[in-house]
């Protein structure tokens, strides 16, 4: 959403900021999240998971509001955002960041 | 075969995760339905042990199958009358219907006439993919005209059902519609319906890729959910005669009933109670479990 | 409020009908869902009218595949659940009792037998549901069904089929006839504390422990209710011990055959019969229902007569007493059926005797009993 003006308390409140969270081997490729994504921060992986499926990937991890849109739309449950206060880091290699 | 995952998804306590993935195909929004629906069970705060899923057969029916609550996948048609004896034999328990537009309507449609007549205090959650997908791709009661499907392989030419329209004039009280890219709206319709008391209809419009979408030319689940998105206008409150759907059309949702009429459980219990006086005795619930 | 309206201890003047929903109250049965079919509709009346004096819910659904469907459900809710119908809703029903039989759900299903097929006669006795009970759904399994020869059975014998019932985990039909249903003769109702119904089979072990169909030593799962936290998941499709679809022909093996043997294996303790004077008896007739009281008759003519007659009187119809019926046939000369249709649980005798001993039929089409003399002819002529 472009801002044609900037908010006159933007020093003060900053939107918030999520985390994506992504279980590759769930995804089946639907591509709802990354349509969907009110921020673009997800592109098709040009990898595919075990299933063959591309599951996305983070590209601006920066631009993600914690909105949880991704995480409701996703039919497999396979992706989700939490508030940065409450996330923990992920070892998983079949959890990206 | 188990994926080894050291994650949990937010909503992994409701799912039975050693039956994920699940059967339906990708693209396909029961996984968003159940995505809502659980989300929505989550945030209502109710505790747990009180909800039951029951569905019956048909793509959708295989939701109670994936939900980690008590759940019931019973005969085609027969969730409702299912649901019903669920309700009464003991009224505690709040009892979800999730199930499809063949099963609730076709082969159902008795039964949904009925519980929305007695005003059951049900909560159904009715997908409605405009076919019989389970199948292979039949066309159903909701099936608007000229859509091919294998048993229309020239087009349907069979008037379907207006669900919010059958289920308001039959004595429903909460109707609402929703399409699988309104997650907010479905899961807050659904936290509604949860405890409002009385029959609660949700009709959500579900994409169909592998059949529907396939058998009609109409690309992805992800083609369609973008015409939904270019087709389907909030209408909060409308007539429920104006929610027809045509091919391809405009899809009208919103919340379109919300309103307070005794359920059968208070009707029965107040009558009887009046006609029959003192010695009247209310259902005392389930049996005891001491094994007395 | 003191009196204690549930068991109506004493003598009374009733009908099949009327002594079959007193049966079931007396149970524990407190939950009814029903649809209005001749010759049943007096069980359903005489339940709507009792309930509210007994803490039970009544519901007429809309039609017999809801009734049926609902009494699952408040079965799994945690109440003895009970439907009637006759001969046309026994049919509609028979879907709903395969998924009764397959998530082993305990309730009691009444059908007052007419004549049939199709509407047939709605207000005249038959007995031509026989097999209907035994097959009426598809697939593979074996279910209990019971058959009461007067108004007192008619109430004690309820009692049973939910007993049956809690003890194996399976929907009991209580196979009535119209004629049995509309006598109305002397019931005596005993005293409360006399009449012991069977609890239902609670599952004891730890929570994360349970498996829904997991069996216990005798066969039959223990069982739990929706609302206790237990997250089951019952499903009409073919199910491993979790409750969980599996669809292959392993789990079908598995599956099916426990379904099956629950039964089977368990026969001998299920089966009730009434002998009368079989000791030395040369031809013996095999009856149920209605059709038994009248045979008495036809034994008592056939012993006047100097033919030793005896009755094996099949209360338990369903699983057929199959041992007792060839010890039977290994000494006298010929079995001899009358049933109210034209050959129905004679197939299953004819079955089971093979060739030890000769068996005979007295068929009948319906709409009435047999006349005495006609079941006098068989036992005359096969005891020359």
């Amino acid at each position: 959403m472009k801002l044609w003006r900037s908010p006159l308390d933007a020093d003060e409140k900053k939107p918030p900021h999520g985390k994506v969270h992504i279980i590759i081997e769930r995804c089946k490729g639907c591509g709802f999240c990354i349509t969907f994504c009110p921020k673009q921060v997800l592109e098709p992986s040009p990898d595919f998971n075990r299933r063959g499926y591309h599951p996305p990937v983070v590209t601006h991890p920066e631009r993600c509001v914690n909105c949880g849109l991704c995480t409701i739309i996703c039919a497999e449950f396979a992706i989700w955002t939490k508030a940065d206060e409450e996330t923990e880091p992920a070892v998983s290699p079949t959890h990206r960041k | 075969m188990s994926f080894e995952q050291l994650a949990t998804h937010p909503l992994d306590d409701l799912l039975r995760v050693d039956r994920i993935p699940h059967i339906w195909c990708p693209t396909c929004g029961l996984g968003i339905v159940l995505n809502s629906f659980l989300t929505a069970v989550k945030e209502s705060g109710i505790p747990r042990e009180d909800i039951v899923v029951v569905s019956g057969i048909g793509c959708t029916g295989r939701a109670a199958g994936y939900v980690n609550l008590d759940s019931f996948h019973t005969t085609h048609g027969r969730a409702l009358p299912f649901a019903t004896g669920l309700k009464l034999g003991n009224p505690k328990l709040k009892v979800v219907v999730i199930s499809g537009d063949g099963d609730l309507v076709a082969i159902g449609g008795n039964h949904l006439i009925h519980s929305a007549r007695r005003n059951m205090d049900l909560t159904v959650i009715c997908v409605n993919n405009f076919n019989y997908a389970m199948t292979g791709g039949q066309f159903g009661p909701t099936t608007p005209r000229q859509a091919r499907l294998t048993t229309a392989p020239y087009g349907s030419y069979e008037h379907p059902f207006n669900l919010p329209f059958l289920v308001d004039s039959c004595g429903a009280t909460y109707v609402a519609r929703w399409t699988v890219l309104h997650t907010r709206q479905l899961t807050g319709s659904i936290k509604e319906a949860l405890i409002h008391p009385g029959f609660s209809f949700i009709e959500v419009i579900s994409p169909c890729p592998t059949v529907y979408g396939r058998r009609n030319q109409l690309g992805s689940g992800l083609d369609i959910v973008k015409y939904y998105r270019e087709r389907s206008v909030v209408r909060n409150g409308i007539d429920t005669r104006e929610c027809e759907i045509d091919y391809q059309g405009q899809i009208v949702v919103g919340r379109f009933v919300q309103k307070r009429k005794p359920t059968y459980l208070e009707t029965m219990n107040d009558y009887l109670r009046q006609s029959i006086g003192e010695e009247f005795v209310p259902y005392q619930g389930p049996m005891d479990e001491s094994g007395d | 409020m003191s009196r204690d309206n549930t068991v109506l201890t004493g003598a009374h003047f009733w009908d099949g009908d009327y002594a079959c929903a007193e049966g079931a109250i007396a149970a524990g049965c407190r939950f009814f869902a029903g649809y209005p079919i001749t010759p049943s509709t007096e069980i359903a009346e005489r339940i709507a009218q009792r309930f509210p004096f007994v803490g039970g819910t009544f519901i007429q659904m809309e039609d017999e595949l809801a009734s049926m469907a609902a009494i699952l459900g408040a079965a799994w809710a945690g109440t003895k659940a009970m439907t009637v119908t006759s001969g046309p809703g026994f049919s509609l029903m028979q879907e709903n009792i395969g998924l009764g039989v397959m998530t082993e759900t305990p309730c009691v299903v009444v059908d007052v037998q007419r004549g049939g097929p199709s509407t047939g006669l709605p207000t005249l006795t038959g007995q031509q549901d026989m097999m209907q009970a035994r097959w009426g759904s598809h697939g593979d399994y074996e279910i209990i069904a019971l058959s009461p020869s007067s108004p007192q059975e008619c109430f004690d014998l309820t009692i049973t089929c939910f007993d049956l019932s809690e003890r194996y985990r399976v929907p009991v039909l209580f196979m009535m006839d119209e004629c049995v249903g509309h006598m109305t003769e002397k019931v005596v109702v005993p005293e409360r504390e006399k009449i012991n119904p069977v609890p239902r089979r609670w599952y004891r072990g730890p929570k994360d422990k349970y498996r829904p169909f997991q069996p216990e030593e005798d066969g039959v799962p223990a069982m739990v209710r929706a609302g206790r936290d237990y997250r089951v998941h019952i499903t009409g499709l073919t199910h491993d011990e979790r409750g969980y679809p599996v669809i292959n022909a392993e789990c079908q093996n598995w599956c099916v055959k426990r379904l099956v043997n629950k039964i089977r294996d368990n026969a001998e303790k299920i089966v009730m019969l009434e002998e009368f004077q079989t000791e030395d008896a040369e031809v013996v007739v095999v009856a149920y229902g209605i059709s038994a009281r009248v045979a008495f008759k036809a034994i008592a003519d056939a012993r006047a007569k100097g033919v030793k007659a005896g009755m094996l009187r099949l209360i338990t119809v369903w699983p057929f007493p199959e041992r007792r019926v060839r010890e039977l046939a290994e000494r006298v000369k010929v079995l001899v059926m009358p049933e109210i249709n034209l050959g129905q649980v004679y197939l299953e005798l004819q079955r089971v005797v093979g060739d030890r001993c000769q068996t005979a039929h007295v068929p009948h089409c319906g709409g009435w009993v047999h006349d005495p003399n006609d079941i006098l002819a068989a036992i005359m002529a096969s005891g020359r």
